[in-house]
């Protein structure tokens, strides 16, 4: 979607890597491709500002001008100053002055208050807790009925009083209940309401009075846009956030908006939400929304999609076999079809980091008819044929061109590029046996 | 999918059908065939005024001679009173100043931005806008302000030209599919489009196909009660292929005139689940051949530029037909609307402004820009 970053630096630099010389000027170029990359992740305005002038004041005291690679260094810092303002290290929830620990989740409509409150639970009896949820939300229309089945999903008890009572009074006769049975912690969902609606923040105001919540989490969309530090900025002054919960983090938003509002309210992000499922959620780390947030690829996500389809001992099986020279078509089809179901082949190719530009140019020969195409001819051939390819010779291609609907050329292409692969993967095999190559894992990858 | 067009076949639980009798189970025979040229029929639907396709430039001019003007946009206007007061009426503070100058295009630059509207849209507008003074040498800020206004509205309207007109056949129900990320407002958008239709005097009916989200069902099912319009509803985690079939054959049966198609929140980058939506097309398809008449994504106001994506992802797996953007009753300009109208021309047709099922008008470039533009502007 958007031209990386590292791609555009690059660029920016390699035009002046002809003069021979960088000026002052050529670093503010930079400047302006970093600002760009800030405001294209929806970072807020003045916040991306003064961050440029932050990074600027930085690269100009380390001389990227003498650099070997500018384009890196300006992303270095503007790397470290990222994960600097967002905090280095993963903040963990307030543990209160006496049980029970409270946690009221405040934010817009549809940011996910609802949903986080299961999780946030399912994730606190983990640790062999005793989470209550509060339904708090009388005006959605079936809001209570949203964290009832929540909880009857994860069978965790939920606190609530229908739509004809009063949120604070909810909160206050919730508190005492947990206190009666021993639940601890309290999670209460609150309705989703502007910032800029007087009465309902009012109301959060009260049950803040009435209960003494431990932590406000305040819940905040990935995708917000500009607004992010308005509604942050809001909820904060009036009701008092002390933690953030950014969600749908398992977009493409970059998520600007968490450097954002961390920029413009110092209050910390405690969690990423991840996923639909209720066990999605996880401890913030810094390091990889900065990434995320300078578009740096995406290694992680991609890791995490390869990882959903793969089940544990597959790839430790497929492993085996490659090395032992079986790897058969057979084998390769099931591969094939597993990273079909990852996505768009050019989407997958775009999470990898340094591929954005030349991939932007060889877009035109990639294309997931390729894939099906592939599947046919595979399809086309005897079990017999696709465990021991050598055996097709000529009436066999012609036989399988004939059922796959594609011409013996690009049958016979096929096998060539397979026994290819073969060869190299047993020479592969051949080489860690020897003990030259690392066992698992890609060497030197800059993430983790 | 086969399978399910026979009534007593084995499979997922039919399900239970809120608010009457089991459907008669029979597909249509070709509707595409006969189109009965019925114009007052199509009122109400944003862009009737144009015929099936993209008309030629002179006869849209023709065409707006015929267009509806009984519903004034107080409601479009009330809604916005909130929006404006932001960055907007900023824009118009800035021009009231002596002089053009450099300054101004910076902060011009700045207040697009922080209306969301997106970094190239924003170089675009400034540069023309720099372009067009410099040509015809005007000194005037007022001036300069009218070219930019020209300028919004144009790009806005540039996309509303590929509105698609709407037409309403007797015995075939208008089928109008309700897609976006989570947390957007679709299913609050389906109960305003409900009573949006009835007030044309339509009948209604909402099918419940988000099977995944919890109590999804029920908040329909509320809705559906208050606007007195039955639901089509399965049980949650059933197979929304299997609600949406069900509901084309009752909306056929029951002589339904509108049917709305709720669908689960989704991420565009969830591969599988876009494929789903496909699906479901498909199934309708099998009713009403030119079903979804209407296929709608729900943008938040308050969405930055991943709108933009979630647009082109969404128009991938179904041909996006128009755009809402909900939630405007908020401090949220939805100024990616600019960056959807430039990129994917995909018309915006409806806006959210508040919570009630009343709160839906008709987007209109121009009362869009101008209750952005004008009115005193408080800042922040």
């Amino acid at each position: 979607m958007f031209e990386s970053l590292t791609d555009r630096l690059n660029e920016t630099f390699a035009k002046l890597g002809r003069k021979g010389r960088l000026t002052e000027q050529d670093v503010d170029d930079a400047m302006r491709e970093v600002r760009r990359a800030l405001l294209e992740a929806d970072v807020n305005f003045k916040v991306a500002k003064d961050f440029v002038a932050a990074v600027r004041e930085r690269a100009v005291g380390q001389d990227v001008l003498r650099s070997l690679s500018p384009a890196q260094t300006v992303i270095g810092i503007a790397n470290e100053e990222l994960i600097r303002v967002l905090g280095e290290e993963p903040e963990a929830l307030r543990a209160p002055d006496h049980p029970p620990q409270i946690l009221m989740l405040v934010g817009l409509q549809g940011s996910g208050k609802t949903t986080h409150a299961a999780k946030l639970a399912v994730h606190l009896r983990k640790q062999g807790r005793n989470p209550l949820l509060v339904a708090a939300d009388v005006y959605r229309p079936a809001a209570i009925n949203q964290l009832q089945a929540l909880g009857k999903q994860v069978s965790i008890p939920v606190y609530e009083e229908g739509v004809g009572s009063n949120p604070v009074a909810i909160s206050a006769n919730a508190l005492r209940y947990a206190q009666e049975r021993g639940y601890n912690p309290v999670i209460i969902d609150t309705a989703g309401r502007l910032q800029i609606d007087e009465r309902l923040m009012q109301e959060l105001v009260d049950i803040r009075e009435r209960v003494h919540p431990t932590e406000i989490l305040l819940v905040a969309d990935a995708m917000t846009g500009q607004e992010a530090v308005g509604v942050a900025q809001t909820f904060h002054d009036q009701v008092g956030a002390s933690g953030l919960i950014l969600t749908k983090m398992d977009g493409d938003a970059r998520g600007g908006a968490a450097l954002s509002i961390r920029a413009v309210t110092g209050v910390p992000i405690k969690f990423i939400g991840s996923g639909e499922k209720l066990d999605a959620l996880e401890p913030f780390y810094p390091n990889r929304l900065a990434s995320r947030i300078l578009g740096m690829g995406d290694v992680l996500s991609l890791i995490e999609r390869a990882q959903e389809q793969m089940t544990d001992e597959d790839p430790v099986k497929l492993q085996e076999r490659m090395m032992k020279g079986q790897f058969n078509l057979e084998d390769f089809l099931e591969q094939l079809q597993k990273v079909k179901k990852m996505g768009p082949l050019n989407q997958l190719l775009e999470m990898i980091p340094g591929l954005g530009a030349q991939l932007r140019q060889a877009k035109a020969q990639i294309s997931d008819d390729d894939y099906k195409h592939i599947e046919a001819i595979i399809f086309s051939m005897t079990p017999d044929e696709r465990r021991n390819p050598s055996v097709i010779g000529k009436r066999r291609s012609a036989r399988i061109a004939k059922g796959s609907g594609r011409t013996p050329q690009e049958v016979r292409a096929l096998l060539k590029q397979f026994n290819e692969m073969q060869k190299m993967m047993s020479q592969i095999g051949r080489m860690s046996k020897k003990g030259k190559l690392p066992s698992g894992g890609f060497p030197g990858m800059p993430f983790g | 999918m086969n399978q399910r067009a026979e009534p007593g076949s084995p499979g997922p639980p039919r399900g239970t059908l809120r608010g009457g009798r089991a459907p008669h189970i029979h597909v249509l025979p070709g509707v595409r065939a006969r189109l009965p040229p019925i114009p007052l029929a199509c009122r109400g639907f944003p862009g009737w005024r144009t015929w099936n396709q993209r008309l030629p430039k002179g006869a849209n001019v023709i065409l707006k001679f015929f267009r509806r003007k009984a519903q004034p946009d107080v409601q479009l206007e009330q809604g916005l009173e909130k929006t404006r007061r932001g960055v907007f009426s900023e824009i118009t503070r800035l021009f009231d100043r002596a002089a053009i100058d450099e300054a101004l295009y910076e902060d011009l630059e700045m207040l697009l931005i922080q209306a969301d509207v997106g970094w190239d849209v924003s170089q675009q507008l400034v540069a023309e806008l720099r372009a067009r003074v410099q040509r015809d040498r005007i000194q005037d800020p007022a001036a300069a302000r009218e070219i930019l206004r020209e300028e919004m509205i144009s790009l806005l309207e540039a996309a509303q030209r590929n509105r698609t007109v709407k037409i309403l056949q007797r015995g075939v129900p208008f089928v109008i599919m309700v897609v976006g990320v989570n947390g957007v407002g679709k299913t609050t958008t389906i109960a305003k489009l409900a009573k949006y239709h009835q007030a044309f005097g339509r009948s209604v009916m909402l099918a419940a196909g988000d099977t995944f989200r919890a109590a999804a069902i029920d908040q329909l099912a509320i809705w559906g009660e208050r606007l007195d319009v039955p639901v089509i509803a399965h049980q949650q985690g059933g197979d929304p292929g299997a609600v949406v079939f069900d509901a084309m054959q009752a909306a056929h049966a029951r002589n339904v005139d509108v049917l709305i198609v709720d669908t689960a929140g989704r991420l565009h980058t969830k591969h599988n689940l876009m494929a789903e939506l496909t699906k479901l097309r498909k199934i309708m398809q099998k009713t009403v051949p030119d079903a979804p008449q209407e296929t709608i994504l729900v943008i938040d106001a308050t969405t930055g530029q991943n709108g933009l994506v979630q647009a082109k992802e969404f128009s991938n797996a179904v041909a996006i037909s128009d755009i809402a953007i909900a939630k405007l009753d908020g401090t949220a300009k939805g100024g990616i609307a600019f960056s959807v109208a430039k990129e994917l021309g995909t018309p915006i047709s409806y806006v959210g402004t508040g919570e009630k099922a009343a709160d839906l008008a008709e987007f209109r470039p121009e009362t869009y820009v101008d209750s952005l533009f004008f009115g005193e502007g408080e800042g922040f």
